[in-house]
């Protein structure tokens, strides 16, 4: 099988190129985002503030890792469960964001969004926390250390292994998945 | 007031007959299990992860069980947390009639000890304030749950809940009529409504009976109990088959992508319940299905 290997800044066309069930390699920086971030992020919209980070053609890891060890860049850094910022993604996507990697379905409002503004969703593999860990070579806090594992962080991956859940074309590889092995 | 001459039976009886714990002792146990469990995944898991790998039809799901007993094995080697989220810290206490805690409490022992155990092994702090969202810094409080037993043994079970899987569970007050037919419809229904939310392959926790509250921890208990045990009662153990069976017809699969194997287990405890009720709880677990126990 083909290697795909996606590089943020993410553009239209590489987006367009992504289909559901496709195993991508990601490789370069993405941003790490959950709960509270996410509010926060869209607090700043709402107030007509910038975000402390240009997330056009970026992509957001719902993640929360456990603390560095000293000598690493990460601890344990699996998946959250996504749509719990299905309330925020897309005014995120509206904004430029270009993917999303989390686990479990989302919202039709997020998923009209990655339609109509093209932005991907990517699962990875929730509680391989571990493994996932290795691919991530640093690790730096750029907003809301507050937020402790909530804080916003830019991460450098190298081939970060996620699958294609939803592509621009109104795909969904869990309802695929459903179909193909559901004996009801 | 004291008679001359008389010693007070009693009081040496009871010094004599109980076992003394001290807090230090608790404090260090619960440390050390609050970052064994995090990183080692139990024997009965890793069986049920490799027997999944073999009989699962779907190759991304085969593929997904074999990442995760990879992730199993470097999170040992390396003592890291298998999971991100160390969870809330969830204890299950039996307190022996004959055993008295002394240097403190036990409760504040347990505390002290997630304190040092999710500082020391570097696990995520995931517990906040319900409306501010401020998070407590150290993991406390811990959920203990003490129930008093016969002996001079004190045992704690540490099981670290997942906020995904946790997320996904539900109670339910049925109607007397709805029956066996109900509960199976209400548990599969749950488990189907959760998709790959709860991180499948998962451990499914049924409670039956009681009242509203004892429904609920009846599930979590029932998630203790061994992956490869089958339950005592026959009439249940089949009933736990039966569930399963239609949970695996889903067709979830691991991490919801498709599959046979969307969960691994489905574990009932039951209890007697008011002429007027039917109450179930479902109580979900990731395949991260972290627990140790220590007896003192």
């Amino acid at each position: 099988m083909e290697e795909i290997i996606l590089t943020p800044p993410v553009t239209d066309s590489d987006v367009g190129k992504l289909k559901s069930g496709d195993r991508v390699l990601i490789t370069g920086d993405i941003f790490t985002g959950r709960d509270a971030a996410h509010k926060r992020l869209v607090d700043l919209l709402d107030e007509g503030n910038d975000l402390p980070f240009d997330i056009k053609g970026q992509i957001i890891y719902f993640v929360g890792p456990t603390p560095a060890r000293p000598g690493q860049p990460i601890g344990s850094a699996g998946p959250t469960t996504s749509y719990r910022m299905d309330a925020y993604s897309p005014r995120l996507i509206a904004q430029g964001l270009k993917g999303m990697i989390g686990k479990g379905a989302r919202s039709s409002e997020v998923l009209e969004a990655m339609q109509r503004f093209k932005c991907v969703y990517f699962a990875a593999i929730g509680g391989a926390g571990a493994l996932i860990s290795r691919c991530i070579k640093r690790s730096e806090i750029i907003a809301y250390e507050d937020l402790g594992p909530e804080a916003i962080r830019r991460l450098r991956v190298e081939r970060f292994p996620v699958f294609v859940v939803n592509d621009i074309y109104g795909n969904d590889l869990y309802k695929a998945g459903l179909k193909q092995y559901a004996r009801l | 007031m004291r008679r001359k001459g008389k010693p007070k039976p009693t009081s040496l009886v009871l010094s004599n007959s109980m076992k003394q714990i001290r807090c230090k002792k608790i404090i260090e146990q619960v440390k050390k299990m609050c970052m064994e469990a995090n990183f080692e995944l139990g024997d009965d898991v890793l069986q049920a992860f490799n027997a999944a790998q073999a009989d699962e039809e779907s190759p991304i799901g085969k593929e997904i069980m074999g990442i995760l007993i990879e992730n199993a094995r470097i999170a040992q080697d390396e003592s890291i947390p298998m999971c991100q989220d160390t969870g809330f810290a969830v204890f299950f206490v039996e307190l022996g009639d004959d055993v008295r805690i002394v240097d403190g409490n036990l409760i504040e022992a347990i505390n002290e000890g997630v304190r040092q155990g999710y500082a020391e092994g570097y696990l995520r702090k995931s517990i906040c304030h319900p409306f501010t969202r401020k998070n407590t810094g150290d993991n406390t409080p811990a959920i203990v749950h003490i129930e008093p037993v016969p002996g001079d043994q004190l045992k704690i079970i540490f099981a670290p809940k997942g906020g995904g899987s946790e997320n996904m569970s539900r109670v339910t007050m049925l109607r007397p009529s709805d029956g066996k037919k109900g509960i199976k419809e209400f548990v599969v229904n749950r488990v189907r409504e959760s998709g790959a939310n709860p991180c499948p392959p998962t451990i499914v926790g049924v409670g039956i009976g009681g009242t509203f509250e004892k429904a609920a921890l009846l599930a979590k208990k029932a998630l203790l109990r061994p992956l490869s045990s089958v339950h005592p009662d026959a009439e249940l153990a089949a009933f736990e088959k039966e569930i399963l069976q239609a949970i695996n017809d889903s067709g979830i699969g691991p991490q919801g992508l498709g599959g046979r194997t969307t969960s691994l287990a489905v574990h009932i405890e039951l209890f007697p319940c008011h002429i007027a009720s039917l109450p179930v709880a479902v109580n979900i677990n990731c395949h991260a299905h972290r627990h140790k126990e220590v007896i003192l």
